[in-house]
């Protein structure tokens, strides 16, 4: 069965005014269908304001559908008595890397989710050092939170997540405020993540480069899913993806360039060599 | 480079002092505070003398550190003083000059208040310096734990003391590049009288609370993801549990209240006038 | 000379344990209209080194020159300054605090010492300047979109009519469409004013993009100084420091390993699309389409 699943979402946040009177909605998720398979590396891509964090919410149950269902792990997110269950299943990293981090010390921060899980104590101090093995930071475990670069914050949280022992992994645009060695340890802390624990990943991000890898992707815009499928199919649509507001790197845009000042290439090149391959054999 | 200060100055080195049960410290800080308004000779200072110097050595704080933490309240310190031997009155004139009177009693108070001021300084200072923050906040959650039987937020707010000092730092942070953003558009915050002043502390102020709000929603959130409810069902990664150590350090501090304030208060002793 | 630093060291708390050496010996000249880019990882001394344009940071030991006169003589106008050399830094969003946008952007203008109705005008110039929609003028800050946010915060700093802007990593945050809009807004803005711009980013295809010169930091030095297709061409070193060169350049030097020869100085997609296109007609390849 599919790890995640939602059927007809629709998310509508209220609008206020001053007084705080609800005086209408905004429709953030309109009518979503989403299959997530067990151990695959999922990306949902949109520019801001598409609905992809929302929908992120919706998966550990921060937010229940207006109307429509999401099962996780086929627990349905609108049953009080499976809240916490969900939560422990689909673990949530966030965007911003000290809005997260609850610990005076890095080994503290990871065993917070642990001590909520009501794990003996003998058996959290064997995870914390797992998870913090599992995504290289061990060696700070002593250290405060407040000395560490955002990249290897953002490693503490996705290790704090790891300790619940959760199937599944949602992060929620978790380079968006790191330069770009952050962003390069967080991905490849991910990437080690699913070899080792064969956890699915799902990624949330507006960074196409970080999506080459995935098994499959989503692309959001105003609420819906607009596009679905493998990233060389995704990444082909360059006019399309810039319609949704969103970008393709160089490499996919040079060869979607050429493409149509009439060359032959394939569609939706993802890589240097491939284009590099390419053109050669057009030469 | 705000965020390398650390609340209470801790200073990390590896004493039996610091391994103690932060509940130990705690509790025997409070003994020894005590101790300190009970004596009514200078012999029972001599026995807290003692008794602070034994602890100071096993602590392996340099002395220097701890004397810094006087600097502090120096002005308080020198005020005391002068209060208490010019308005005192009581004894033998020393000495006069003009209106002012020194007495005996005014020089005794005087020594005896400062003495009293700087051994609590020192003591307190101690504890912080060999005790976390969080440890603080733990063994405080420790020690009010009964207090849940009369259904007080114990665990509730013992996690907010520890997630504000998470975050002390962090702010402090914030407000210097709040501050420089707005230095960057002419703000003046230095000049002006009271009134000007409070007013250009606004622009400083209103960012801060928006994102020291902004933060705690975020933070609340990511407490949620992982599953925290509260302090029901909660397992502790680190609890804490009494050692041979602490049954010792207990009993020491036993020991000396015990003795400093007999001797301290029912022992007659005079130097001088003291 | 706009803006010269001469020998300029700057050294976080010196004589403690935390002494760190930010600037080394920096010895910079800009001239005014300049559209630059400053390039460094985190900790090269980028953001240490703008703040000392404004005279936010004095410097430990070197001068700062602005417009001829060194900035740490006695009685040097400092705040009058600030109102020539605007910066706008990382998330400005998060220096807004007024009721209403208009008001917010006015504080600028207003600490200047300018009357009301001048601060107005020149509050409702920098918004448009900054293509912030005219009917949120009366909104409260804290209600926008990220995107309106920034453009309100940029836009506060705007209204000071500065002749140096320099905005720290303006695109921070930003989705795709978000960085293209406020970069394609401050190039149009450099062109339409005679202000130097100056541009902290970590993104190498944004500055390829847009600057006409880049300084890279490192650990606290200078490490390039200029065109940047002159900068990129060092993409080894640059990458042996932890920075990199834009795609395109990689993909030039790739090509070329293959035989292919194409023009290795280019560095955005046009450029590459060009020189590609140009290299393999010569070899005599048909473009499918073409009769």
């Amino acid at each position: 069965m599919d790890i995640v699943q939602t059927r007809q979402l629709i998310f509508d946040y209220d609008k206020r005014d001053d007084e705080g009177k609800v005086i209408g909605h905004h429709r953030a998720i309109d009518r979503v269908d989403i299959d997530i398979e067990r151990g695959q590396f999922i990306a949902i891509l949109g520019h801001n304001g598409s609905g992809k964090s929302t929908l992120a919410k919706h998966i550990n149950a921060i937010l229940v559908p207006t109307e429509g269902t999401v099962w996780v792990d086929g627990k349905d997110t609108r049953d009080p008595d499976e809240l916490w269950n969900i939560r422990q299943t689909a673990g949530m990293v966030f965007q911003n890397p000290d809005n997260q981090i609850i610990g005076t010390v890095v080994e503290e921060d990871v065993g917070f989710g642990p001590e909520n899980l009501g794990v003996p104590t003998d058996e959290i101090w064997q995870r914390v050092e797992d998870s913090l093995k599992a995504v290289g930071m061990l060696e700070y475990r002593s250290h405060s939170p407040n000395k560490l670069s955002g990249g290897q914050k953002q490693r503490v949280a996705i290790a704090g997540v790891v300790a619940m022992r959760p199937k599944c992994i949602v992060l929620d645009e978790p380079t968006a405020m790191l330069d770009p060695n952050g962003r390069k340890e967080v991905l490849e802390a991910v990437e080690e993540l699913r070899k080792r624990e064969q956890v699915t990943v799902i990624l949330i991000t507006h960074y196409m480069e970080e999506v080459i890898g995935a098994d499959k992707i989503f692309v959001m815009d105003k609420g819906n899913v607009v596009m679905e499928g493998s990233p060389r199919e995704i990444f082909a649509k360059v006019d399309k993806l810039k319609e949704y507001r969103l970008d393709v790197p160089q490499v996919t845009r040079l060869a979607d360039e050429l493409e149509k000042r009439g060359f032959p290439l394939s569609r939706g090149i993802l890589s240097i060599e491939e284009l590099v391959d390419e053109i050669c054999r057009l030469n | 480079m705000i965020r390398d200060i650390t609340i209470g100055q801790y200073y990390p080195a590896n004493s039996i002092v610091h391994r103690l049960d932060p509940r130990v410290k705690i509790m025997c800080t409070l003994f020894y505070l005590i101790s300190l308004f009970l004596f009514k000779s200078v012999l029972g200072y001599a026995i807290a003398l003692l008794f602070l110097s034994f602890c100071i050595r096993l602590s392996k704080v340099p002395f220097k550190f701890i004397v810094k933490g006087l600097k502090p309240i120096i002005m308080l310190l020198m005020i005391t003083v002068i209060f208490n031997l010019f308005l005192t009155v009581g004894g033998d004139t020393l000495i006069q000059i003009w209106k002012l009177r020194v007495t005996t009693e005014g020089l005794r108070t005087a020594v005896f208040m400062a003495v009293r001021l700087i051994f609590l300084i020192m003591g307190s200072s101690l504890m912080t310096f060999t005790t976390t923050p969080n440890a603080l906040t733990d063994g405080i959650e420790k020690l009010l734990a009964p207090l849940n039987i009369v259904k007080a937020p114990v665990h509730e707010v013992a996690m907010m003391m520890s997630i504000a000092l998470r975050f002390i730092p962090i702010l402090l942070e914030e407000t210097d590049k709040i501050m420089k953003a707005q230095i960057a558009r002419g703000a003046d915050l230095e000049s002006g009288n009271i009134i000007q002043k409070a007013k250009s502390m606004i622009p400083i102020l209103v960012p801060l609370f928006v994102s020291a709000f902004r933060r705690a929603s975020d933070l609340a959130m990511a407490m949620e993801a992982r599953c925290y409810h509260g302090g029901e069902g909660r397992t502790k990664m680190k609890p804490l549990v009494y050692r041979k150590r602490d049954a010792a350090a207990y009993a020491i501090t036993l020991v000396y209240t015990v003795t400093a304030v007999l001797v301290g208060r029912y022992v007659s002793f005079h130097i001088w006038i003291f | 000379m706009s803006i010269k630093l001469e020998h300029v060291n700057y050294i976080y708390s010196p004589e403690t344990a935390y002494e760190q050496q930010a600037l080394s010996d920096i010895c910079l000249e800009i001239p005014q209209g300049q559209f630059i880019g400053v390039i460094g990882h985190t900790g090269s001394g980028k953001s240490t080194l703008i703040q000392h344009l404004n005279g936010l940071i004095r410097a430990t030991s070197g001068v700062v020159y602005y417009e001829g006169r060194n900035i740490y003589e006695d009685g040097y106008p400092l705040k009058e300054l600030r109102s020539q050399v605007g910066l706008v830094f990382q998330y400005p969003e998060h220096q807004l605090f007024e009721i209403s946008v208009l008001k917010d952007v006015c504080f600028g203008p207003a600490n200047q010492g300018l009357p009301e109705e001048e601060c107005v005008a020149r509050a409702r110039e920098a918004l448009e300047m900054v293509g912030f929609p005219e009917k949120y003028y009366d909104q409260s800050p804290f209600e926008l979109s990220g995107g309106q946010k920034r453009r309100a915060a940029i836009a506060g700093v705007l209204a000071m009519h500065p002749r140096v802007l320099i905005l720290d990593e303006p695109t921070a945050g930003l989705d795709p469409r978000g960085r293209d809009d406020i970069l394609n807004q401050i190039a149009r803005l450099h062109q339409q004013s005679e202000m130097t711009v100056i541009l902290v980013s970590h993104s190498m295809e944004d500055i390829a993009k847009y600057v006409e010169r880049i300084i890279v930091m490192n650990k606290s030095s200078v490490l390039y100084d200029g065109k940047p297709k002159e900068v990129f061409s060092h993409y080894q070193e640059l990458e042996a420091v932890g920075l990199a060169a834009p795609q395109v350049t990689y993909i030039m030097h790739a090509l070329k390993e293959s035989g292919i020869a194409v023009d290795l100085s280019a560095t955005t997609v046009m450029e590459a699309a060009d020189s590609i296109e140009a290299s393999l007609k010569k070899a005599g390849k048909e473009t499918v389409g073409t009769v």
